[in-house]
């Protein structure tokens, strides 16, 4: 039973990690329809952008990468959107081999650039230690992501219902035609949603080097998973993400503590399936009259 | 010449250079590459089939290839091991052989399997997910999520799978030497035959009525349905055809490179074949078959030369693939073809709409 318990922060910040790095996909997979398979490089870009700040900053380097690095992504991703990306609506499914080519050229890349083996990012000192809770311990570093993940949900969440430009980018999710012929200038909310969902996944990636060393290919380990989340959740919304961010979490880690790593994920995927019997849409439907 | 006699001529010719010139012209070593890339394009028809004709976009292809791969080299290691356990069993303390095994002892039911456990796993799927109307990237997410499962799975469990080494040192092949370069040259010749039947085979179910269904209901599955047919049924038949091309893929793979393993049917492996498709050219079966052998082709020469270099080549041909000629060779090809014959004939009317989809 204490096992049982100890399980539970465990899922919790899996379940936070996979909630950073769905929520820029929530953006560009649920709001645009584009299936970025860069999103994973962009996370790498977030980690790199970390590791390259600690001559600089030393030991708060994680804190100070987190604005930087969301710009980082996110101009990555913005340049990405105007070079390729709108050339492709309509055609998400094309959009996903398009975003694999840059993905196999960003991760080379970053192997040229920075080399082929992990390197690693040091905490800041105040999140060393460990936590006491329900009979297990917790690293701060997790319980950090946890806050982290936490606070974008809410920074997230005032932007789109509260702002106006948030008000626009709903308006172009739920019907872009109409939206253009009210006067939003769709063009523009769809290079701010792809500049935003992108930086995203840098703030992801500097979270991912509180929890291990950073490769080239560290985008790669995550990024199937948060496809699944957003897939769980329903396109385009912030509470499905949430929830299904978490419960893919607990699974991932109960389904690993009862069998082990490798059928955990087979059993992950099994419920996924089933799940999808009952809501094949995801958890929360966006609700329109189209046929799709 | 009439384009179906133009098309015979073609399919007999590109035989003839296969089967015969081929074997002639090429040293030993490359010709087994050749056989190897021509695995590849047996499951990459499978993709042109699903994909290009079903417009289902399948990431998982090499979850099919790898079962029918392992359940071929399942069968090769018993055999090797004649009647004891398989010596990466041996290595990993395994004692007892696993029930999973027992039946590849028999060559009839690990033949049976390359085919049938594939195309079991995608109509389980198929019905699940095609039923339930989870389609385009939702079904692609899905497929590759399967990939990524089955590769931790494989690698995981290496008592029972031989984990990342794969299985690989086999001894005999049905009573050949694996490694002599008879066998190589007859496993040549299976393959090129294989993939042969098997397009011949999957061009004549395009040009059948269900083809045209297959056509319809990528381009309007709901109309389809308002029609009274059910496409949940025409996908998942198709989708389960393309794993079994894939089973027969990676079953030749087997004898032909000596190895299953799981960097070959994982994520990465799986979209290759994908993107190979693309390059050659989705909307033709043969544009496929060309695609998965050139882009392989192209891999092993360039990364013979630059390791590093291939992973920029394939990226930057992928994103202008994709961005200027989606339809891929073929597409580019057809495109010159039509330009040439409206400036041949600059009074006849617009080329007919919607030929290119058919072959």
């Amino acid at each position: 039973m204490e096992s049982l318990l100890n399980q539970l922060p465990v899922g919790l910040s899996i379940g936070a990690v996979l909630l950073l790095i769905a929520l820029g996909l929530t953006f560009t997979f649920g709001q645009m329809g584009v299936i970025n398979m860069a999103h994973g490089e962009f996370i790498m870009a977030g980690s790199y952008t970390a590791y390259m700040l600690q001559d600089w900053a030393g030991g708060e380097a994680v804190i100070v990468a987190l604005p930087v690095a969301f710009a980082v992504a996110g101009a990555l991703g913005w340049v990405l959107e105007r070079a390729a990306i709108r050339h492709f609506y309509g055609r998400p499914l094309d959009t996903l081999l398009l975003t694999w080519g840059v993905s196999l050229v960003l991760q080379q890349a970053a192997r040229d650039l920075f080399g082929a083996p992990n390197v690693q990012v040091v905490a800041p000192s105040w999140l060393t230690g460990r936590i006491e809770l329900l009979g297990g311990n917790l690293p701060y570093a997790r319980l950090f992501i946890m806050a982290l993940a936490a606070a974008c949900v809410v920074g997230i969440w005032a932007y789109m219902d509260r702002s106006r430009q948030g008000r626009r980018m709903r308006a172009v999710m739920q019907n872009r035609e109409l939206a253009a012929v009210s006067g939003v200038a769709t063009g523009r909310v769809d290079q701010l949603t792809f500049f935003i969902g992108s930086g995203l996944a840098g703030v992801a990636g500097v979270a991912l080097t509180l929890i291990g060393p950073v490769g080239p290919s560290i985008g790669t380990y995550y990024i199937v998973d948060a496809f699944l989340v957003v897939v769980a959740g329903g396109l385009g919304q912030l509470r499905g993400a949430v929830i299904a961010a978490v419960a893919l979490g607990m699974l991932n880690s109960y389904a690993e503590f009862w069998t082990d790593a490798s059928l955990a994920k087979v059993i992950v995927f099994a419920v996924i399936v089933g799940f999808l019997q009952f809501r094949p849409q995801g958890l929360f439907v966006l609700r329109s009259r189209a046929l799709t | 010449m009439s384009a179906r006699l133009r098309g015979y001529a073609l399919f007999a010719g590109v035989a003839a250079l296969a089967l015969v010139v081929a074997p002639l012209v090429l040293p030993a070593f490359r010709l087994d590459e050749l056989a190897k890339y021509l695995c590849f394009a047996i499951a990459a028809l499978g993709i042109g089939l699903a994909w290009g004709q079903g417009g289902m976009l399948t990431l998982g292809q090499g979850v099919f290839f790898g079962l029918g791969g392992y359940a071929m080299a399942m069968y090769l290691k018993l055999h090797d091991a004649d009647g004891d356990l398989p010596d990466f069993m041996v290595w990993s303390g395994v004692e007892k052989l696993p029930a999973l095994w027992k039946p590849f002892e028999s060559p009839v039911v690990a033949v049976v399997a390359v085919v049938a456990v594939p195309v079991a796993v995608a109509t389980l799927l198929g019905v699940l997910v095609f039923r339930q109307r989870v389609r385009g990237a939702y079904f692609a997410i899905l497929t590759q999520a399967l990939a990524a499962a089955f590769g931790i799975l494989i690698v995981g469990q290496q008592a029972l799978t031989g984990g990342t080494n794969g299985l690989t040192n086999f001894y005999d092949f049905f009573g050949q030497d694996p490694e002599a370069d008879s066998t190589q040259r007859t496993m040549y010749y299976v393959t090129a035959v294989v993939l042969g039947v098997l397009y011949l085979a999957a061009r004549q179910l395009v040009k059948s009525r269900f083809g045209r269904l297959l056509v319809a209901v990528r381009d309007g599955e709901d109309r389809v349905r308002f029609l009274g047919y059910n496409p949940a049924t025409v996908k998942t038949v198709t989708f389960a055809v393309s794993a079994g091309m894939a089973g027969i893929a990676g079953a030749l793979f087997v004898p032909v490179v000596g190895i299953i393993s799981p960097s070959l049917l994982d994520v990465v492996p799986s979209l290759e074949l994908v993107v190979a498709v693309a390059v050659g050219g989705r909307y033709t079966l043969a544009g496929a078959i060309l695609g998965a052998v050139a882009m392989n082709y192209a891999k092993t020469s360039f990364s013979e030369q630059w390791a590093g270099g291939w992973l920029y080549l394939e990226g930057a041909l992928f994103i202008v693939v994709m961005t200027l000629a989606p339809k891929g060779a073929i597409g580019l090809y057809e495109q010159a073809r039509d330009a040439l014959a409206r400036r041949r004939a600059p009074a006849a009317p617009a080329v007919p709409v919607g030929k290119e989809a058919a072959a």
